[in-house]
């Protein structure tokens, strides 16, 4: 395993360059970075594909010569915009990793109230700097997106091997509900669960529902959802507005049906 | 010659979250030490609140990526203290095992990937792939199986999906747990070469006398809920944690911080050690004696042991744990879940120390209060007077600017501190 770092990397007989890849945070738990060193397995196969040049949660070396970046968190400070616009203008390709990259994530659960009200609640009349959480792609433009909280280690491997060998990457347009279908599941409604199976990217194998948890949405939302029979489902099931909008508002991937819902809208 | 020196290291590495250290050293006379956490903070205490109860642990267990289940744990058992409910034996069982899962994936992550590196002299992990492949490899097969159990267990090694207040919302298979029990049985012998390898590196002689606070085990080494301890005589039912870990607000530094008897306590797996020493499992006790660490040892340093010895510990006492598991006969995974007004506590002893989650709920089951005390808040006082005295020591002992910092970043890391959890 650990021999083949001095390979040559091919596909199709063409040589694979490795590129030099960084790893970053903002606001975040830093989960989805370590999921890439949860890779036990697979770990070593999957640096053997790429130069590692910047990963502070892992390595003390550093570097700001890098292809590809992967920015895990959402912004919710000045000086977070400051290095994420650093950031962008070192690299190639700029990957929002997870769904604080992507849509706020579960942060952007405190934008629901005023600023000053959530720093008094915490830090009392100490001074602690904080903006909305926002999601990357409010101050930079952003080449590809990883979602999930956390990220799923094997769709960032394959993420990562069609970026190198330069293959174009589509996310699933459907449902989870639909991966949910092929593991034969039993329908998490039928068990009395709330889910957001129906609406949710796919992309994630299922992997809540496959526990008989319920989708909470992280990915956000499908090409296809269908939000309106989503809406009909839960109260069909006897579930309220509130256990929806809890869901669709957790990770923030849902932000303009749970506005619409608040509004009354259809 | 009289010393000195200057240490800038913005931005840590090899550690989760970010702090920077400062050290300043004018003819042999320390004039300031620092340890600055800069991380941005996230305000779960805040938007958690006028959320349902079965929100709670799902997204308090988002407040760390490395401790996912610790939190998710403290969060349910709070919830479930605030119901009155008891888990039953099998839950007990179950949420026990997938804690220490936890733990040995989080102590062996920490000695061989983030603490490691210092002792053989190299940046990160990454030269060793090449270097020491076996060790590298020994590393990735016990973390592998922690991580498989948890998978098993809570449904994902991280962010769990089957822990829900009332139980699990699925069960492992016993074939599944039969299998798990073997890899444990195998890697016992790659633990026991871990501390080896640890035992060929040599700790720096730093010692400072300290408080160690921890949880109080009663007939086994404590992990899940009980009173708290420390070793200078304090001892607080886990409702009134709050009279520990008096938390307050400091300008240097984003998190906050605690004190209790002294200007400041440790705690972790060094604490629990030196608190519970007699409850460890034999074998984990005697590699413990091996590296000379019995209570009280007061060198922060060897708080890198203590997770090794913990790391034995929760492997043996996994594999005793399995077996009764497999003796017993499954009942129902989850019991009902009735929300009634109220205050729940849940103290849990996760890879850093003592994490506390409390809610405050009306009679809809609805959060009005929400507290989390974060271990890693905890020790950021002790790491600072640590440091001090640290620059001090080795100031006087003539060691070069190179060597300090070094000497400080291991000591940071020697608490494998959590940062962008301890500013939740």
């Amino acid at each position: 395993m650990a021999g083949t770092t001095h390979n040559q990397k091919n596909f199709l007989g063409v040589p694979v360059a490795k590129p030099r890849v960084a790893f970053f945070e903002l606001s975040s738990c830093e989960g989805c970075q370590l999921q890439i060193l949860n890779n036990e397995a697979t770990l070593l196969d999957f640096l053997s594909l790429v130069q590692v040049v910047n990963f502070r949660e892992a390595m003390t070396e550093k570097s700001d010569d890098y292809d590809i970046a992967f920015v895990e968190g959402s912004i919710t400070r000045k000086d977070e915009v400051e290095r994420l616009r650093n950031i962008r203008q070192n690299a190639r390709v700029l990957v929002a990793l997870g769904s604080c990259a992507c849509f706020g994530g579960i942060n952007q659960l405190k934008n629901r109230f005023d600023p000053d009200w959530v720093k008094r609640k915490v830090y009392g009349n100490s001074p602690v700097d904080t903006d909305k959480a926002q999601p990357l792609e409010e101050f930079v433009h952003i080449n590809l997106r990883i979602y999930g909280c956390p990220v799923r280690k094997e769709e960032v491997e394959r993420i990562v091997t069609n970026l190198v060998i330069g293959k174009e990457i589509h996310h699933p347009r459907y449902p989870v509900c639909m991966e949910c279908k092929a593991n034969e599941n039993v329908c998490l409604f039928d068990l009395g669960e709330p889910c957001l199976g129906p609406v949710t990217r796919a992309g994630c194998d299922s992997w809540c529902p496959n526990s008989r948890a319920g989708c909470w949405g992280c990915r956000g939302p499908a090409d296809e959802a269908n939000m309106e029979q989503m809406r009909k489902i839960m109260a069909e099931k006897g579930f309220s507005e509130e256990t929806l909008i809890d869901r669709l508002e957790c990770f923030g991937g849902f932000k303009d049906s749970v506005d619409r819902i608040r509004k009354g809208q259809p | 010659m009289k010393l000195t020196c200057k240490v800038d290291v913005h931005h840590l590495s090899r550690v989760e979250g970010h702090g920077n250290i400062t050290i300043r050293i004018q003819d042999g006379k320390l004039e300031e030490a620092r340890w600055e956490v800069v991380e941005t903070p996230r305000f779960f205490e805040a938007f958690l609140i006028g959320k349902k109860w079965d929100n709670a642990p799902w997204i308090c267990g988002r407040i760390c990526g490395i401790c996912s289940i610790g939190h998710t744990l403290a969060s349910i058992r709070a919830v479930e203290n605030a119901f009155g409910i008891e888990p039953t034996e099998q839950t007990r069982k179950l949420r026990l095992l997938l804690k220490h899962m936890e733990t040995l994936q989080s102590h062996i992550l920490h000695l061989y990937f983030l603490a490691a590196p210092d002792f053989a002299n190299v940046g990160s992990v990454f030269p060793l792939i090449e270097t020491a492949p076996d060790i590298v490899a020994r590393a990735a097969r016990i973390k592998l199986l922690a991580n498989d159990i948890c998978d098993c267990i809570g449904g994902r090694r991280m962010h769990p999906t089957r822990t829900i207040v009332g139980g699990f919302t699925l069960l492992p298979t016993k074939d599944e747990l039969r299998g798990h029990r073997d890899r444990l049985k195998e890697v016992m012998d790659d633990l026991v070469k871990t501390a080896d390898l640890f035992r060929s590196f040599t700790l720096p002689d730093f010692i400072r006398e300290t408080e160690f606070v921890s949880l109080k085990g009663s007939g086994q080494y404590p992990f899940i809920g009980g009173d708290l301890v420390s070793t200078d005589g304090v001892q607080k039912r886990e409702q009134d944690y709050r009279e520990m870990t008096n938390e307050y607000i400091v300008e240097q530094s984003t998190s906050k911080w605690s004190r209790l008897s002294r200007k400041s306590f440790a705690v972790g797996a060094l604490a629990r050690l030196n608190n519970n020493f007699e409850l460890l499992h034999e074998w984990a006790r005697e590699i413990s004696l091996s590296f000379g660490l019995q209570p009280v040892n007061h060198n922060p340093y060897m708080n890198n042991m203590a997770q090794l010895v913990e790391a034995v510990h929760v492997a043996a006492e996994s594999i005793d744990m399995i077996d009764e598991l497999l003796d017993s006969e499954f009942s129902e995974p989850r019991q009902p879940v009735a929300a009634r007004a109220g205050i729940g506590v849940g103290a849990v002893e996760v890879p850093r120390g003592i994490l506390y989650h409390s809610y405050e709920f009306d009679d809809t089951g609805h959060i009005i209060n929400c507290d989390c005390v974060i271990p890693t808040s905890q020790n950021h006082a002790n790491i600072q007077h640590d440091l001090q005295e640290l620059a001090e020591h080795y100031a006087k002992k003539g060691r070069k600017d190179r060597d300090i910092e070094l000497l400080a970043q291991m000591l940071v890391r020697a608490y494998d501190p959590c940062i962008s959890c301890s500013v939740h």
